[in-house]
């Protein structure tokens, strides 16, 4: 108000001042007609000045506004593949027209399966500062209501923490059909290059389904609340009904290989707990289950994710969203606000990493405990696997303990297991309430721990894969308690037991049988040569008031060049988010040939896809890309996917295709087969 | 700006406005209940490409139709390339694919803004409905409705969806919601279901019993619109005559006009705008599906019609409370009127439509002999049929006259023949004489209500709910264009207007009662009349209800399109028929709506209509059964 009254004024001001300047002038007039004349064009010229200038200003910038949308507009659509044409030279046919040209058409209908986070969630009934978002996405799209009103939109996208379902008074549900996932941002596909590649070779909506699901709640729940899997088989049958009898080709991605490996058993199951569709069902509706980049034994970056609330990239989340999740938006106390969100979501506890000590390793051993990081950074793609063998020797000088996926401080991470002393924290006292309750608000459940709890937690030192679940249960003791409901991480003895029945052990590949179903197709695909998370170097933080207690130490770094310890975290061959081990691992060995875990037989494939980043930057996110969602994009993946889907067999694709050394690896685990 | 403002100023000029019938049943106690099914009309569904010549590039899975209409003006005639079909099997083209939108979406906004379902899943929504249990049975409306299935199996996914939404929601039956075309469409529907495999769904003779609690048809053309007519015919209707958009050959012909004005006006497409239109839209089968069926007996012929007595100044006074005293009062009135001729759909000059028929000296076109082509045969790029007529052709054609719903047919034939041997092998416009003829065992009677049995299902009920009070266009005066080389050769007369000021004649259309697109005969009769109780068109005696939504326009400019509404589009949003269907969905019966809810003169009008309701064998039973004098003379003649 002040600021117009002062322009105001002065401009009153100044038409005084031009006022005395017209009475000179009039005084001038009969001085002389030519001489007044031209003072009056002075005039003008001044008075043109002030408001005039404003107009043009506005003028300017809307019509260079316009220049530029109608450029923008004229612009070819196809201007970015020039230039990148001719930097790089001509562009490969992307392979759907490549193999449209061979000839190759749509055979068998197809199911999407997507992951966690890349799924798009709407809104269908919310509280009042949700109004005017009905049907609207909360999540995936342009995330515009997160910046608008953070901590509504934190509120409806929480579950509630006592059973994992919906608050009262809220239902967000997952957006269905293609759209649901084929962007997850503008601009950022995730499913769309798919989906165009096999819409050339003649794929249409008819015979391609996104088995959308809420991916924050249990795989369970999705059928008791949105019978998400019952949609799922109803949708197969009817594509294999309206195609001639052709078996589908399911391709889950990332979480969704769980959510599929849940749903095979649920299909199977007799029906108050499952599909009831008989035990041959996958048999008779399933060509080929082509996983991509799978976590089936789980991701160590999800312990982080629930113990603390970050990663080298706060979860996934980050990956997706950069930027987003940052502390700007929600002011204080970010990672609580978070971390009270994610704890709610039930989804997450599914990718603990599985299997405990016999497949992570223990204290002094893991399966990848020859890696060399650095000689996978040199290598070239020729000579990747020659390198690693010559580099053998070396890697095992010093021998990086993967089996430790968190260690309390970096000594602790790099001696030797004799020589540090560890007390058991399972009975220790939590000891009274270090923080104040009202003043943090924010459900993580450390306000339960006292000073002695958090101690007892440090003082334990290292966790490895089987402890981990016990500190988990330690310091979360209410979502594990919500997980233990929903997921199982053990290794199974005996396969026939009847409590195998329950769908808690269906989503773990160790606990369960494949299916009966000898002709199906298995394969792993998934990308390497990435950095990916393996363990971590924690430490306590100072005890501010309402924080989290523990927080990954980013100082701890490896003293050489080669090491894998950047930055408190120990990262292994992989694709940025899923290790080769959890991805490979079952595909390799697990269920090779007849195990116990795969009755029948049915055969499996690994399909590795190493890492080339973009060349530059209009390429975007490269056609040659092995990072866990990008690689949706590689035109490798999407060849053999649409060969498969036109009718090939695995060992019509050449078979396995192996670039890191996940055989060597898995045969150093051993698990009774 | 806060988004309920618009709210705000309205609440300020008009008081408080009413909870939405969602928030309202929900303080009720109303909850979730039936799964619900929408099936959309003509043109409200989006399409998207899914391949397309170079021109498209850059489209894939962009929609064409519906959204923004941005290609509309892009690309103009790579985009008409697109939405046309083949012109010989009214399949997709070579090298093209345009497939409908599936999901909620499909239909939920027509373009930003203009919402079509998106009210009603609004309010649906209150009650706890969601994905689960809501339907969406998007489907291509160009193409005839077995092709939706040969091509896309569109009625395959409907039926596999009613069944698994019914399965895991306890048992409880489906409601379905067609709108307009949809509910043709969903007639073919339940036929195609328990028809055996190879032509139908093989879903046994039970299938609707089982799945179906009821159909709840909105502003259903049962009997077909006569606007469809002046769309083939010259690819106008009164609205195309005054600003030329496309849609005028649909029945949301002011859907079309409202949305993209002037989008296919002559600029656009330069030169033969009509006829471009007129090439797409008739390479469309699904156009075909709302030529008026039933032919003489239903509609009317030279002399008289069901409407005949309709006066539409009696309407425009009354109010809705006194509206039945009012029709009483007035009867006698009315029919001192001059009668009107609507049964003459299309007459040829305005002279003609007023003379009484012994007046009218008529030529019969059918085997006329159509002359060599007058045309310029570098129109032919344009495939219109016309080109292949020639003057005598035409003047044939003027001279028969006047023309009656029974020889419309006849005239499509002769005008167009190529396109009707197309349309012929997918719909049948006729009545039955014989339901249990082995033929009407053929797809093209399902849609059809005058050659199909409803299914066996007397726990089903059968809503007919739309709008009237607006008028409705019914019968067309033409004349001849002046013969510029490449035009169609008809248009609609716009001079000819009724002298006193309450006729229904106006720019060359005559109007009756209806929601504006669908008359009320159309939308009202099967319910009214053809399958109320046990008849031959329905064996298992399922109830039916009409339920009528007089129209009246929003008060102020704010509301939009008004929850009052009473138009054939706009009706979705009435707060009436919302509240209607989502009791239904919720539970309750016909009888619990309050039976049937009737502000025209349907039941006065069908009664007129004379249509063989009972089979032979129980007529005779029923004269023997209560005899009167006159009946027992005619069944004792029978006998003879």
């Amino acid at each position: 108000m002040s600021f117009l009254r002062r322009r105001k004024g002065s401009e009153t001001s100044k038409s005084q001042n031009s006022d005395s300047h017209n009475d000179k002038q009039e005084k001038s007039k009969r001085k002389g007609d030519d001489e007044s004349k031209r003072k009056a064009d002075e005039e003008k010229i001044r008075k043109w000045s002030c408001l005039d200038s404003c107009c043009w200003f506005i003028g300017c910038v809307c019509l260079t506004w316009w220049l530029l949308l109608f450029l923008y507009n004229a612009m070819p659509a196809s201007l970015p593949q020039y230039v990148t044409e001719a930097i790089t030279g001509p562009l490969p046919d992307p392979p759907g027209l490549k193999l449209w040209k061979e000839g190759l058409k749509a055979k068998h209908p197809i199911v999407f399966v997507p992951g966690i986070v890349t799924g798009g969630l709407e809104l269908w009934e919310g509280h009042q500062c949700a109004d005017g978002l009905f049907r609207k996405r909360l999540w995936g799209g342009t995330f515009g209501e997160l910046y608008k009103r953070p901590l509504c939109w934190v509120e409806h996208m929480s579950l509630d923490n006592e059973t994992g379902l919906d608050p009262s008074g809220i239902r967000v549900r997952p957006v269905s059909g293609l759209v649901a996932a084929d962007y997850f941002a503008p601009g950022y596909f995730v499913w769309a290059v798919l989906i165009a590649n096999l819409a050339r070779i003649g794929y249409e909506e008819k015979t391609m389904y996104m088995a959308a699901y809420d991916w924050r709640i249990s795989f369970q729940n999705t059928e008791v609340r949105d019978q998400a899997l019952s949609r799922i088989k109803s949708n197969i049958e009817l594509m294999v009904a309206t195609n001639g009898g052709k078996k589908v080709v399911v391709i889950p991605h990332s979480m969704g290989v769980l959510y599929f490996l849940h749903f095979m058993k649920w299909v199977e199951a007799p029906a108050p707990m499952g599909g009831g569709g008989g035990s041959d069902w996958c048999a008779k509706h399933i060509k080929a289950v082509m996983n991509i980049g799978g976590p089936f034994l789980g991701v160590p970056k999800a312990v982080a994710g629930l113990f603390s609330i970050e990663a080298k990239d706060i979860a996934v989340a980050r990956a997706f969203a950069p930027g987003v999740l940052n502390k700007d938006v929600f002011g204080l106390q970010t990672l609580q606000h978070i971390m009270r969100m994610t704890r709610t979501w039930d989804a997450t506890m599914s990718m603990i990493p599985k299997g405990g000590d016999t497949i992570w390793g223990g204290i002094d051993w893991s399966p990848e405990g020859g890696y060399n990081c650095n000689a996978k950074k040199l290598k070239n793609n020729d000579t990747c696997t020659a390198r690693q063998n010559g580099n053998g020797d070396l890697a095992s000088t010093k021998k990086v303990n993967y089996g430790r996926f968190i260690s309390f401080g970096k000594d602790v991470a790099e001696a030797h297991s004799s020589k540090f002393e560890r007390m058991d924290f399972r009975g220790a006292v939590k000891g009274s309430n270090l923080v104040n309750k009202t003043r943090c608000d924010v459900w993580t459940e450390y306000y339960e721990m006292g000073v002695g709890g958090v101690k007892a937690v440090a003082d334990y030192k290292v966790y490895t894969a089987g402890s981990i679940l016990d500190l988990l249960q330690f310091v979360a003791p209410k979502l594990m308690a919500r997980g233990g409901a929903q997921f199982s991480y053990g290794i199974a003895d005996n396969l026939d037991d009847p409590k195998y029945n329950h769908y808690k052990y269906w989503s773990n590949p160790l606990e369960m049988k494949l299916p009966n179903a000898p002709d199906m197709e298995i394969y792993s695909m998934y990308g390497v040569g990435v950095p990916t998370e393996r363990a971590y170097v924690y430490k306590l933080t100072p005890a501010s008031e309402c924080y989290i207690p523990f927080q990954i130490d980013s100082s701890a770094d490896g003293g050489s060049v080669d090491s894998c310890l950047k930055g408190g975290v120990l990262s292994v061959n992989g694709d940025e988010t899923v290790p080769v081990l959890s991805a490979g691992f079952m595909g390799a060995k697990g269920w090779r040939g007849k195990t116990r875990f795969n009755p029948s037989g049915i055969r499996t494939y690994i399909r590795e896809y190493d890492h080339a980043p973009p060349a530059n930057l209009l390429e975007g996110r490269g056609s040659q890309s092995g990072a866990h969602v990008d690689i949706m994009g590689n035109f490798a993946l999407i060849e053999d996917i649409l060969r498969v889907a036109a009718g090939a067999t695995g060992e019509h694709l050449g078979g396995d295709q192996v670039y890191s050394d996940i055989f060597k690896w898995s045969e150093k685990i051993d698990l009774q087969l | 700006m806060p988004a309920s403002f618009n709210q705000f100023v309205t609440e300020a000029i008009t008081g408080p406005v009413p909870d939405p019938p969602g928030v309202k049943l929900v303080k009720e106690g109303l909850k979730v209940k039936h799964p619900v099914v929408f099936v959309p009309g003509i043109v409200t569904g989006g399409l998207e490409l899914w391949e397309g010549h170079p021109c498209a590039e850059g489209l894939f899975r962009k929609r064409l139709w519906g959204g923004t209409f941005g290609e509309v003006y892009k690309r103009p005639l790579c985009w008409a390339e697109h939405m046309s079909m083949d012109n010989e099997t009214g399949l997709d083209p070579p090298g093209i694919r345009v497939r409908a939108v599936t999901g909620l979406v499909a239909a939920d906004y027509f373009a930003p803004g203009y919402f079509v379902w998106a009210v009603m899943i609004a309010n649906l929504a209150r009650l706890g409905y969601e994905e689960k249990n809501m339907y969406m049975a998007s489907y291509d409306w160009r193409i005839s409705y077995q092709n939706t299935e040969v091509r896309d199996r569109s009625l395959s996914r409907m039926k596999s969806n009613i069944e698994l939404m019914v399965s895991t929601n306890g048992g409880n039956k489906a409601v379905i919601i067609p709108h307009s075309m949809g509910v043709l469409y969903f007639l073919h529907f339940m036929k195609w279901v328990e028809a055996p495999a190879p032509m139908g769904g093989g879903g046994g003779p039970d299938w609707c019993a089982k799945h179906i609690k009821a159909v709840m048809n909105i502003g259903g053309p049962f009997l077909g619109v006569p606007k469809s007519i002046a769309g083939l015919l010259s690819a106008e209707a009164k609205d195309i005559a005054v600003v030329r958009t496309m849609s005028a050959t649909h029945p949301c012909a002011s859907l079309g006009r409202a949305i993209t004005p002037g989008v296919l006006d002559n600029d656009i497409f330069r030169l033969q705008t009509l006829q471009r239109v007129m090439q797409m839209s008739r390479t469309w089968d699904s156009t075909m599906s709302m030529i008026p069926k039933g032919g003489d007996t239903i509609w009317g012929d030279l002399d008289w019609s069901p409407e005949e007595d309709y006066a539409p100044s009696i309407r425009k006074q009354k109010k809705i409370d006194t509206q039945v005293v009012n029709k009483d009062e007035n009867g006698s009135m009315a029919s001192q009127r001059k009668l009107k001729n609507y049964g003459r759909i299309i007459s040829f000059g305005k002279d003609v439509a007023f003379a009484p028929s012994s007046e009218i000296e008529r030529i019969d076109f059918r085997g006329a002999y159509k002359g060599c082509s007058v045309a310029n045969s570098t129109c032919r790029d344009v495939w219109t049929e016309y080109h292949e007529m020639g003057i005598e052709g035409i003047k044939a054609v003027a001279e028969y006259k006047v023309y009656t719903a029974g020889s419309l047919v006849d005239l499509l034939e002769f005008v167009a023949p190529k396109m009707m041997a197309r349309g012929s092998a997918h719909f049948s416009y006729g009545i039955a004489d014989n339901l249990d003829d082995p033929k009407y065992q053929h797809y093209k009677y399902w849609s059809n209500p005058l050659e199909t049995k409803l299914p066996n299902a007397p726990d089903m009920e059968i809503f007919s709910l739309y709008g009237s009070g607006l008028p409705t266009e019914r019968g067309y005066i033409y004349k001849f264009s002046s013969s510029a080389d490449c035009y169609i050769p008809f248009q609609i007369d716009t001079s000819a207007d009724d002298e006193d000021e309450d006729g229904c004649l106006q720019d060359g259309v005559y109007t009756v009662d209806g929601d504006q697109t669908v008359p009320v005969l159309s939308a009202g009769y099967m319910c009214a009349k053809g399958w109320r109780g046990k008849t031959r068109f329905n064996p298992s005696g399922i109830r039916t209800f009409i339920r009528e939504y007089d129209h009246s326009p929003p008060a102020n400019l704010l509301e939009g399109r008004g929850t009052l509404s009473g138009d054939h589009v706009d009706i979705m949003g009435n707060f009436g028929l919302i509240e209607d269907i989502l009791r239904v969905a919720a539970g309750a019966t016909g009888e619990e709506l309050g039976g049937d809810q009737v502000h025209s003169d349907i039941f006065k009008w069908s009664e007129k209509i004379k249509l063989q309701l009972l089979e032979l064998l129980t007529a005779i039973a029923f004269w023997w059964k209560w005899p009167s004098p006159d009946k027992c003379l005619s069944a004792w003649m029978l006998e003879d």
